[in-house]
C-alpha cells in the first residue's frame, strides 16, 4: 500500500471517529454525518484511484446501489423508517458476507491461516446480519407474522446449528493450513454460508414485536463486527477502524434498549417473549369505561396540563400530525404540553422522536418517562395514543407479570388518562393491561388519527 | 497478514465504547442510522474484489459493491433527512 493511500486511510478513520461522536449530541450531530460521508468518501476515492482495478464492474455496481440507495432514502416514509434501517443493514452484513466468499474465490491456492480465520468470521457474521435484518424487515413491516415464533427443541436446533457452522468454519481453516489450499472443502464453505444465512433467520423469528427495537440495535452492531472482520479478511485498517466503532456503537445503543425494558440481552435474544406469557401474570379485569371524542373535548377543554403518551399506534395510524395540531390547540387554550417518549416505544430505538420531529413538534415539549413521572399527580390528562406495554401499571404492581420491573410512564397516577386505542387487544407483548380498567382511565376506541381529529374540530369549533 | 490489525481491532471497540456514552433519545435513531452507513465501509473490501481478475471473485465483487453503496447512500441521506427535521434541537 503506498504511504498517501495509507494516509488517506487514516485521515479517513479520524473522520468517522469525529463524525461518529458528533452524531451524539443534538448540537453538531448534523454535521457530524457530513463528517463522517467525507470520510467514506475518501477512502472510496483512495481505494480506487490506487490502481491495478479494472472498473467497468466496479462502476455498475456503484450506479445501481446509489440509485436504488437514494431512490429509496428520498422516499421512504417516516413511519417506514424502522423497515428502511433494516433493509440498509441487511445490505450491508450481505456485503461484508460476498467480500468474505470473494477473497476465498480469489486467494484460492494462496491462502494462509489467519485471513482464512477472518474470512470464515466475516461469512457468518455477515450472512448472520444480512438474513436477520431481512426477517427484521419483514416483521416490522407486517409482511411476517410478528408474534414471536417457538417451537419445541428451538434453543437445541440453534446452538446444533451454530456448532455446526462453527465445524464448516474449522474445516476449511484446517484444510487451509494442513493441505494448503481450498480444494476439497467447496463443500464445507457452502455449507458456512448456508448455516449462517439460517442462523440469522431462526435468531430474529423468536423475538416479539415489543423486542424490535433491541433486535435492531443489535444487528447494526453485527453488520459493523462483519466489516471488521472484511477488514482483517483484506488487511485493512480502516475497515477495522469503522467496523469496530459501528459494532460498539450498536452495542452501547442495544444496552441503553435493554435497561429501558429491565431485561438482559440473553433474556431478550432467547426469551421469547410474548408467546408464552398469555397464561402468566394475573388477568386483568374490571369495567371498561369508554368515552366518545366529543366529551373528551370538555374534561381537555378544562385540563392545565396534559402529556401525550404516543407508542407503535400512532405510527400505525400516521396521526403525529394531528397529535401537534391538537398540541397546539391545547397550548392555546392555556395549557401546559409535553410529550412524554419512553425509550422502547415503537420499533426501533428513537422511533417517536422522528415522528414528532417530522410534525415539528418543539423539541422543549418532548420528556422522558424520569421527568415525567416524579409529578404526575399534577398531571389533568395523560393520552396515550397507540401505547400499550411502556404504560402498563403490571410493571410495578404484579410480580408474576413479565414485564415486572420494566421502567413505565406512570400514566396511572395522572387525574384522568384517555387511552386511544382499536380494540381491546394487548401489546406487543401478549400481556393484558390493567391500566384499562382503572378508574380514572376512559377507553376511546376508533382509529387514532379519526379520534384526534375529532377533538381538534371540537376546538376549532368552540 | 498483520498481527497490528488485532492491536488496532481491540482499540478501536475500546474507542467506540467510550465515544458514545449518554446519548438523548431524540438521537437514538439517527445514531443507528448514521453508524450503520459508517458500516457500508465494506464498500473498499467489495471494490477491490470487484475490480480483480476471475470471474466468480468479480460478480461476488459487483453484487458486493451494489449492496455496499446502497447502505452508505442510502444511509447517509435518510440519517441527513431525519437530523434536517430535528431544527428545534439544533437552536439548544
Amino acid at each position: 500500500m503506498a504511504a498517501w493511500q495509507v494516509f488517506a486511510y487514516i485521515a479517513a478513520s479520524i473522520l468517522f471517529i469525529t463524525g461518529l461522536k458528533m452524531l451524539g449530541r443534538p448540537e453538531t450531530a448534523k454535521r457530524g454525518n457530513r463528517v463522517s460521508a467525507v470520510g467514506m468518501f475518501i477512502a472510496v476515492v483512495a481505494t480506487l484511484v490506487a490502481g491495478g482495478l479494472d472498473f467497468t464492474w466496479i462502476l455498475v455496481g456503484m450506479i445501481v446501489g446509489a440509485a436504488v440507495g437514494a431512490i429509496a432514502a428520498r422516499r421512504v416514509k417516516m413511519t417506514e423508517m424502522p423497515e428502511m434501517v433494516a433493509l440498509l443493514n441487511g445490505s450491508g452484513g450481505l456485503a461484508s458476507m460476498l467480500v468474505g466468499w470473494a477473497e476465498y474465490v480469489r486467494a484460492g491456492e494462496a491462502l494462509v491461516a489467519f485471513p482464512t480465520v477472518a474470512i470464515t468470521l466475516t461469512v457468518l457474521v455477515g450472512g448472520i446480519a444480512a438474513s436477520g435484518s431481512v426477517i427484521a424487515f419483514g416483521k416490522l413491516s407486517e409482511r411476517i407474522e410478528g408474534k414471536p415464533i417457538l417451537f419445541r427443541g428451538q434453543k437445541t436446533l440453534n446452538a446444533a446449528l451454530l456448532a455446526l457452522a462453527l465445524l464448516a468454519a474449522v474445516v476449511v481453516v484446517l484444510n487451509v493450513v494442513l493441505a494448503g489450499g481450498v480444494a476439497g472443502v467447496g463443500v464445507a464453505f457452502a455449507m458456512l454460508l448456508l448455516l449462517a444465512l439460517t442462523l440469522g433467520v431462526l435468531a430474529v423469528i423468536p423475538i416479539g414485536g415489543a423486542d424490535m427495537p433491541i433486535v435492531v440495535s443489535l444487528l447494526n452492531s453485527y453488520s459493523g463486527v462483519a466489516a471488521a472482520m472484511a477488514g482483517f479478511v483484506i488487511d485493512n485498517n480502516v475497515l477495522v477502524v469503522a467496523g469496530s466503532l459501528v459494532g460498539a456503537s450498536g452495542l452501547i445503543l442495544t444496552n441503553i434498549m435493554c435497561k429501558a425494558m429491565n431485561r438482559s440481552l440473553a433474556n431478550v435474544l432467547f426469551g421469547g417473549f410474548g408467546a408464552t406469557v398469555s397464561t402468566a401474570g394475573a388477568a386483568a379485569q374490571g369495567e371498561v369505561k369508554p368515552l366518545t371524542p366529543e366529551d373528551a373535548y370538555f374534561i381537555l377543554e378544562a385540563a392545565s396540563s396534559v402529556v401525550f403518551v404516543p407508542g407503535y399506534g400512532m405510527a400505525v395510524a400516521q396521526a403525529q400530525h394531528v397529535v401537534k395540531e391538537l398540541a397546539d390547540q391545547l397550548v392555546k387554550n392555556g395549557a401546559d404540553v409535553r410529550h412524554a417518549i419512553h425509550p422502547v416505544a415503537g420499533s426501533m430505538p428513537g422511533h417517536m422522536n422522528v415522528l414528532l420531529a417530522e410534525a415539528n413538534v418543539p423539541y422543549e415539549q418532548l420528556v422522558e418517562p424520569e421527568d415525567v413521572n416524579p409529578a404526575m399527580e399534577t398531571v389533568d390528562v395523560a393520552i396515550v395514543i397507540g401505547a400499550n406495554d411502556v404504560v402498563n401499571p403490571a410493571a410495578k404492581e404484579d410480580e408474576t407479570s413479565p414485564l415486572w420491573g420494566m421502567p413505565i410512564i406512570e400514566v396511572d397516577r395522572a387525574r384522568t388518562c384517555f387511552v386511544l386505542k382499536r380494540s381491546m387487544n394487548p401489546g406487543f407483548s401478549g400481556v393484558d393491561n390493567a391500566l384499562f380498567f382503572k378508574d380514572n382511565t376512559r377507553m376511546i376506541f376508533g382509529d387514532a388519527k379519526a379520534t384526534l381529529t375529532g377533538m381538534v374540530a371540537a376546538f376549532k369549533e368552540s | 497478514m498483520n498481527p497490528l490489525l488485532l492491536f488496532v481491532f481491540v482499540l478501536a471497540i475500546y474507542l467506540g465504547l467510550e465515544l458514545i456514552t449518554k446519548v438523548p433519545s431524540q438521537l437514538h435513531t439517527p445514531l443507528m442510522s448514521g453508524s450503520n452507513a459508517i458500516s457500508g465501509i465494506t464498500i473498499v473490501g467489495a471494490i477491490i474484489a470487484a475490480g480483480e481478475p476471475g470471474v466468480l471473485a468479480t460478480v461476488l465483487g459487483t453484487i458486493a459493491v451494489a449492496a455496499a453503496t446502497i447502505n452508505v447512500i442510502g444511509g447517509y441521506l435518510v440519517t441527513e433527512r431525519m437530523l434536517a427535521m430535528f431544527r428545534a434541537g439544533k437552536d439548544r
